[in-house]
């Protein structure tokens, strides 16, 4: 038990306010935890002299796997002896973030015996995080957690943790079984999570609707996203109760669908359902009247990442429709020659999207043996990558290389 | 004549080892270079068979410096006691 905490004015100007504050919980800790009186004390004269005071490991891990612990020590192991190791272990969640309290129980249970005993539910790759233990600690609890079947993530250039929405198991928009999938995916995986072989990382999230809830176009390698390709399911009396009970459906539905493809006549709804993009904006403003159409799968898109080494990107259309029913094998023949053809040829620390601006949208296609179709294209005569070689005489490439 | 992989795992501890301190190895720089060195006897499989085999048995580890790498196990110089 820490004897008393540090002296923290600047810290404790994060507790003021009604809502959550990390000061407020780790203070909460510091009773328990003599580590965290030391976080405390190094946070505030971080905060103080505009300095970070953390060095990162490079080496920390448990045997034989490269992946899910961030190695960090204090640059201050004198005066904060208590964070002089402080690493991070990424604990694979379940899918849907589903735990039962007796779960979490244990895992608070050996975190408080082994760690700092704070917690980040959860990291953005959607890890249940452990922060802060010391290095002779990892392997006692990698053991721990094994034996109340949790396993640790990913982390380095490796699949990271896959994560996953609720899915079916809760959400009536759901187009597939995005717990069943990620599950599947995670299981297939787990050289490619536990052993690092890529330029870089590699994510896959699985949202069951294009609501995304997960924010897969934006945060991860491989977007699975659900979607549907025959018609959006309508009830007319529901569209009708819907504008009775006082609903703008011109100015709140019609005029916002990014189609064009919506009609109201007074009396009744047209959706052009060819020029439907999917994007569920009729539907999350009447639910009770439109539902998504009965014929389900998944859009697959590739190469969306946050903004490290290079600039963000959002993912783009890869597979426009693909059926996910277990075992995915179909994607999963893709999945294996996107990693091949990127693990030969990448960069160090170049994600699958920057690989393919750098080698062109057409080679990498004719690479992966995937045909070019409409859909990857967002508008017409926009995208200089895809040439239809049909249309190419070969006099015509003679006559350019001389030019 | 096809090479094991623990015949694999000893040219690229070999490789590991000598570059130690002056240069890191990605996996996939051993997996190209054993494909290089051995030509027709190796293949991508039995390359990351023979990885497995040298960070299962410790004789080499996973680092991680902004990209994953292999090593020979070392102090790494963050370290505090
Ligand atoms: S992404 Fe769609 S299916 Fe998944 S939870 Fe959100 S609304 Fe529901
Ligand atoms: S889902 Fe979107 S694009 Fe399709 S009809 Fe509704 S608002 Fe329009």
């Amino acid at each position: 038990m820490a004897d008393k905490l540090p002296n923290t004015p600047k810290l404790d100007e994060l507790e003021k306010g009604k809502w959550p504050s990390f000061v407020k919980e780790i203070k909460m800790a510091a009773k328990k935890s003599p580590m965290c009186a030391d976080l405390l004390g190094q946070l505030e004269k971080s905060y103080t002299e505009k300095v970070g005071y953390w060095k990162h490991g490079g080496i920390v891990g448990v045997m034989g796997y490269g992946g899910g612990v961030i190695g960090r020590y204090s640059a201050l192991p004198k005066e904060f002896p208590n964070v002089s190791h402080f690493h991070t272990m990424r604990v694979n969640q379940p899918a849907g973030w589903y735990y039962n309290t007796e779960a979490l129980r244990k895992i608070c249970d050996i975190w408080e015996k082994h760690g700092s005993g704070i917690t980040n539910l959860h990291g953005s790759t959607g890890d249940l995080v452990l922060l802060g233990t010391r290095t002779e600690e990892l392997e006692p609890i990698f053991d721990e957690l094994q034996k109340i079947n949790f396993d640790i993530g990913g982390s380095g250039s490796d699949v990271r943790t896959p994560s996953c929405c609720c899915g079916q198991s809760r959400c009536e928009w759901a187009c597939y079984d995005t717990m069943a999938a990620c599950h599947d995916f995670t299981m297939e995986y787990q050289d490619e999570l536990h052993r690092p072989a890529f330029p870089y990382k590699f994510k896959f999230k699985f949202s069951g609707c294009p609501n995304d809830c997960v924010a897969s176009i934006a945060r991860s390698d491989m977007s699975l996203i659900g979607t549907w390709r025959d018609s959006i399911q309508q009830d007319d009396a529901e569209v009708k109760a819907y504008v009775d009970g006082g609903l703008d459906i011109e100015e709140d539905v019609i005029s916002r669908c990014p189609g064009k493809c919506m009609a109201w006549d007074g009396k009744k709804l047209e959706i052009d359902n060819s020029f439907c993009r999917r994007c569920m904006h009729c539907i999350n403003v009447m639910p009770k009247a439109l539902r998504p159409g009965k014929d389900r799968g998944a859009t697959i898109l590739l190469g969306s990442k946050a903004p490290i080494v290079e600039g963000a990107l959002l993912s783009s259309v890869l597979i426009p429709f693909i059926k996910m029913e277990a075992p995915y094998q179909e994607l999963k023949d893709i999945i294996e020659r996107i990693w091949d053809v990127w693990s030969e040829e990448g960069k160090n620390r170049e994600r699958v999207g920057e690989f393919i601006q750098r080698v062109g949208m057409g080679n990498f296609l004719e690479a992966i043996e995937v045909e070019p179709v409409a859909e990857m294209v967002a508008h017409p005569r926009e995208n200089p990558y895809i040439f239809y070689e049909e249309f190419f005489e070969e006099d015509d490439d003679e006559e350019g290389d001389k030019g | 004549m096809a090479k094991t992989p623990e015949e694999i795992a000893d040219a690229m501890h070999k490789m590991v080892k000598d570059a130690f301190g002056v240069k890191k190895y990605k996996p996939m720089d051993l997996n190209k270079a054993m494909r290089e060195l051995f030509g027709d006897e190796v293949d991508k499989k039995t390359c990351k068979e023979a990885i497995k085999l040298l960070v299962n048995s410790g004789r080499c580890v996973y680092t991680y410096f902004g990209g994953s790498f292999l090593e020979i196990p070392h102090r790494e110089g963050a370290a505090n006691d």
